[in-house]
């Protein structure tokens, strides 16, 4: 076994991972790890476990196996406290605050912060121009794209440390998708969150991740880091399918 | 326990139910028997549109008071014989449910419950208006005689009464009892579980919530002019909200989507205020009102849900 | 003509206190998709708690801030123990959670308290009609402090970061609880907020009507009109609702069914309502996930 160099212990690590709702299982056992720093994405099909598998990490469905942030058990936390704990989550669909204003969404997102948040305010604005051109609109007028942007916004408010997106591409057109991916690596560079990324869309997912997980139906089929697993085309042909 | 041995059961209940009161009880006691079939004709009615329609509806006792008022200005001013006005009551309140119901229900869920609660809230000042004077005696009401047994029968006026109300009762409850289990009663339920499945299906939602509206209403009217008849008088704060409420209190308690919680409820409503007095003498509404929440937590399913799981418990242990 | 103008202030002036409970009945509406059938009787029960403290000697404003807390922290009570276990339950439940409320509230208050009529002091003082005899001086006062109230509480919503953080939780909990909104406690706020409300309407009202543990049916009803009227999703629609209520009633008694059928004229306004625009003046029709 090679010598593994010492680096910094992963910002969440998923062991022996089980997830419920009720009484109706969906994962069954997984383990992967996000590095400090990294980004880890998850594909896989619809159906396959991935936004259980944030949901779990968020005391949203019921979990059992070990899952570490920070070298510290999280399972089953309400999901304010997780909040607290600044993991920010994207969900999927955007959870935007429809009836609210995209100035009241991004105070929201940074409900939990006692420290002045109007900086962070101006530096989404640096990321999502667009968003400072609608600050006063009311959030559900705006488009897809716009609504994603936001999401992200939001989520960025609470200066996480890790971040969970849930199917960003979902649903927008790709030149709006590839903007945005344009711009997560600006954040990702910026504001050195650790990144779980969901996503159906692997070639996408990949331009931005580090380690690669592919799910089935509860379980992990397959894993690596991404730079290994680009290079191997009959991986991705069979697995990721490009 | 065989399916025939339970009906038998059954039988014998109702038979038992018929005749120990009518021989052992008192005048008194038979009156409040009475009452507890008018009320469970109403509870019945609560059931059907709720319980089974999923329809919540808070005004069963504005369809009370019509029935009521309805065998009352018969009696009073045209001298239709009692008998004669319990099936005018039934139509009349049926179609002043139907009426009622055709506009409500386009709302459904709260909505609903809120229009009828206002209906409720609205009945005794429309009862008092001074324009209907006339018919319905204003503020002062309406005195009832209590009728004589007829053909001769040895049986004083409550017995009779009893008697009497009993019969309609249990007719009714037969016709209930046979609509739930009909293509109507299916559709019904259809509807409260799965609205969107039942339209998909072709089942005309509006049609059959009003139908179901206008039958619950019916149900309560017939109950209406029977207690009318017992009790002997109709006056407008005799329907207050807190009728309904406690017609609403009768149907959770004995078990809304259920025939025989109607029978529970209306046992509860009329001898649980005694019961309630022996614990406090001024707080019986609000007895009923914790009742109401205890169940609501604890059995929803009201008391017939409590006696179909011991009894399914017999059957399994055996 | 003078008749008229009275007749539409004066209106106003009882139209702000059902606005007031238009507002509760709003508020809850939208933080949980209830009805608070047991608003008003909640209301009376405060108003009660603030007879009592009146005749024990404490001075009336005090005895009102004292009975805002009291009904403040009774409300929250309430939502944490009985509704809050209730929040998914079918509506059957629900409602009848809130009629076993009202039973409760009213009966106790009639044991406790007699079902007898009695008077409950105005601190703006019984004088004669003010203002050229359109207003005496209690409405003008009790319009004050409802209109107070209502400015209170919208700038509460607009300006405060608490505010900002219930709404969110009335509007989308799983997005609130995603960024450390504590749900549950928001909720509870909301509920706290609307039985203060609704204490003070209680208290502006009592003067003008008697107390008695009857006392808020017809307001109730009034209310529940107005938030329709106005739009049962819109705070701005529960205010403008509940004034517009007020001053029907009074148009509708004066010159058109007397002053004898005023619930039934609440009733007619209802199913209006419903029928030809559910949503309100202001409401949004609120899409239900199919």
């Amino acid at each position: 076994m090679a010598e593994t160099p010492i680096v910094e212990a992963p910002i969440l690590e998923a062991k022996g991972l089980h997830a419920a709702y009720g009484q109706v299982r969906v994962l069954h056992g997984m383990d992967f790890v996000v590095n400090t720093g990294g980004v880890t994405a998850l594909l896989g099909a619809n159906g396959a476990g991935k936004t259980t598998t944030l949901r779990a990490i968020c005391g949203m469905a019921r979990s059992t196996g070990d899952l570490l942030f920070d070298g510290r058990r999280i399972n089953n936390l309400p999901t304010e406290a997780i909040a607290a704990l600044r993991v920010g989550h994207v969900p999927d669909g955007r959870g935007t605050f429809m009836e609210m204003t995209v100035e009241e969404n991004l105070r929201l997102g940074g409900y939990i912060r006692r420290d002045p948040i109007e900086p962070d305010i101006e530096r989404m604005f640096t990321y999502f121009p667009k968003l400072k051109d609608r600050y006063r609109q009311q959030a559900g007028t705006l488009s897809g794209g716009e609504q994603q942007m936001l999401a992200i916004a939001r989520a960025l408010m609470i200066k996480p440390r890790l971040l969970l997106l849930d199917e960003p591409s979902f649903g927008l057109a790709p030149l709006i998708v590839r903007e945005i991916f344009e711009i997560m690596r600006q954040i990702i560079v910026t504001e050195r969150t650790s990144i779980l990324l969901v996503e159906q869309n692997a070639a996408l997912a990949m331009t931005i991740a580090d380690m690669v997980y592919l799910m089935e139906t509860g379980k992990i089929v397959l894993s690596g880091p991404a730079a290994e697993i680009r290079k191997d085309e009959s991986v991705r042909r069979a697995y990721l399918g490009y | 326990m065989t399916e025939n041995m339970s009906r038998l059961l059954r039988l014998v209940f109702i038979a038992a139910a018929l005749l120990v009161p009518l021989f052992f009880a008192s005048g008194y006691q038979l009156f409040q028997l009475t009452l507890v079939v008018a009320y469970a004709l109403s509870v019945l009615g609560k059931n059907l549109v709720t319980g089974f329609g999923g329809q919540v509806s808070l005004g069963q006792g504005a369809f009370y008071a019509v029935g009521a008022y309805t065998a009352a200005i018969l009696m009073e001013h045209f001298d239709v014989p009692y008998w004669a006005t319990i099936p005018v009551a039934a139509i009349t309140t049926g179609i002043v449910g139907l009426a009622l119901g055709l506009p409500a229900l386009r709302l459904g869920g709260l909505y609903l419950a809120l229009v009828t609660f206002a209906m409720a809230v609205s009945v005794p000042q429309l009862l008092k208006y001074k324009l209907f004077e006339n018919w319905t005696g204003g503020v002062q009401g309406i005195v009832l005689l209590k009728p004589d047994a007829p053909f001769g029968l040895s049986l004083d006026p409550d017995q009779w009464l009893y008697l009497f109300t009993f019969a309609v009762g249990a007719a009714l409850f037969l016709a209930a009892s046979n609509l739930v289990r009909s293509r109507i009663g299916l559709a019904m339920m259809a509807i409260r579980d799965q609205p969107l499945a039942a339209e998909a299906m072709g089942i005309e939602l509006a049609r059959y919530k009003t139908l179901t509206f206008g039958v619950g209403a019916l149900f309560a009217g017939v109950g209406g002019a029977l207690g009318a008849i017992a009790v002997g008088f109709v006056s407008p704060d005799s329907f207050t909200i807190a009728l309904s409420l406690t017609l609403f209190v009768g149907m959770v308690v004995g078990g809304a989507a259920s025939i025989s919680g109607a029978i529970y409820g209306a046992i509860f409503i009329v001898f649980m205020p005694n019961i309630a007095e022996e614990i406090s003498k001024a707080v019986p509404g609000a007895i009923f009102g914790l009742i109401l929440i205890l169940f609501m937590f604890f059995a929803p399913g009201g008391i017939a849900s409590l006696v179909a799981a011991q009894m399914r418990r017999l059957r399994l242990t055996r | 003509m003078e008749g008229f103008l009275h007749q539409i202030i004066s209106g106003i002036a009882t139209g702000s206190i059902y606005a007031s409970i238009s507002l509760a009945l709003v508020m809850i509406f939208l933080a949980t998709h209830q009805i608070n059938f047991a608003q008003g009787e909640m209301a009376m029960f405060s108003t009660y708690i603030a007879l009592t403290l009146i005749q024990g000697g404490v001075p009336y404003w005090a005895a009102f801030v004292i009975t805002l807390v009291v009904s403040f922290v009774a409300g929250i009570i309430l939502q944490r123990t009985v509704l809050e276990p209730l929040a998914r339950a079918p509506i059957l439940a629900s409602v009848g959670a809130f009629l076993g409320l009202l039973l409760i509230f009213n009966n106790i208050a009639g044991w406790m308290f007699t079902y007898s009529l009695q008077p409950f002091p105005s601190p703006f003082g019984a004088g004669a009609p003010i203002l050229g005899g359109l207003l005496s001086r209690h409405e003008l006062g009790s319009t004050a402090v409802t209109l107070l109230v209502l400015i209170a509480v919208w700038a509460f919503f607009r300006f405060t970061k608490l505010g900002l953080a219930v709404r969110g939780a009335a509007y989308n909990p799983v997005s609130s609880r995603l960024v450390g909104v504590p749900v549950a406690r928001m909720l509870a706020l909301g509920w706290g907020l609307a039985a203060a409300i609704g204490a003070i309407a209680g208290m502006m009202v009592a003067p003008i009507v008697f107390l008695d543990p009857n006392m808020m049916g017809g307001v109730l009803l009034y209310a529940f009109a107005g938030a329709l009227l106005g739009g049962i999703t819109s705070p701005l629609g529960a205010v403008v609702g509940g004034v517009l209520m007020g001053v029907i009633e009074n148009i509708a008694g004066a010159y058109i069914v007397g002053t004898e059928l005023k619930l039934t004229t609440a009733l007619v306004i209802i199913v209006v309502v419903l029928v030809v625009k559910p949503t309100g003046l202001f409401g949004k029709s609120l899409a239900s996930r199919v």
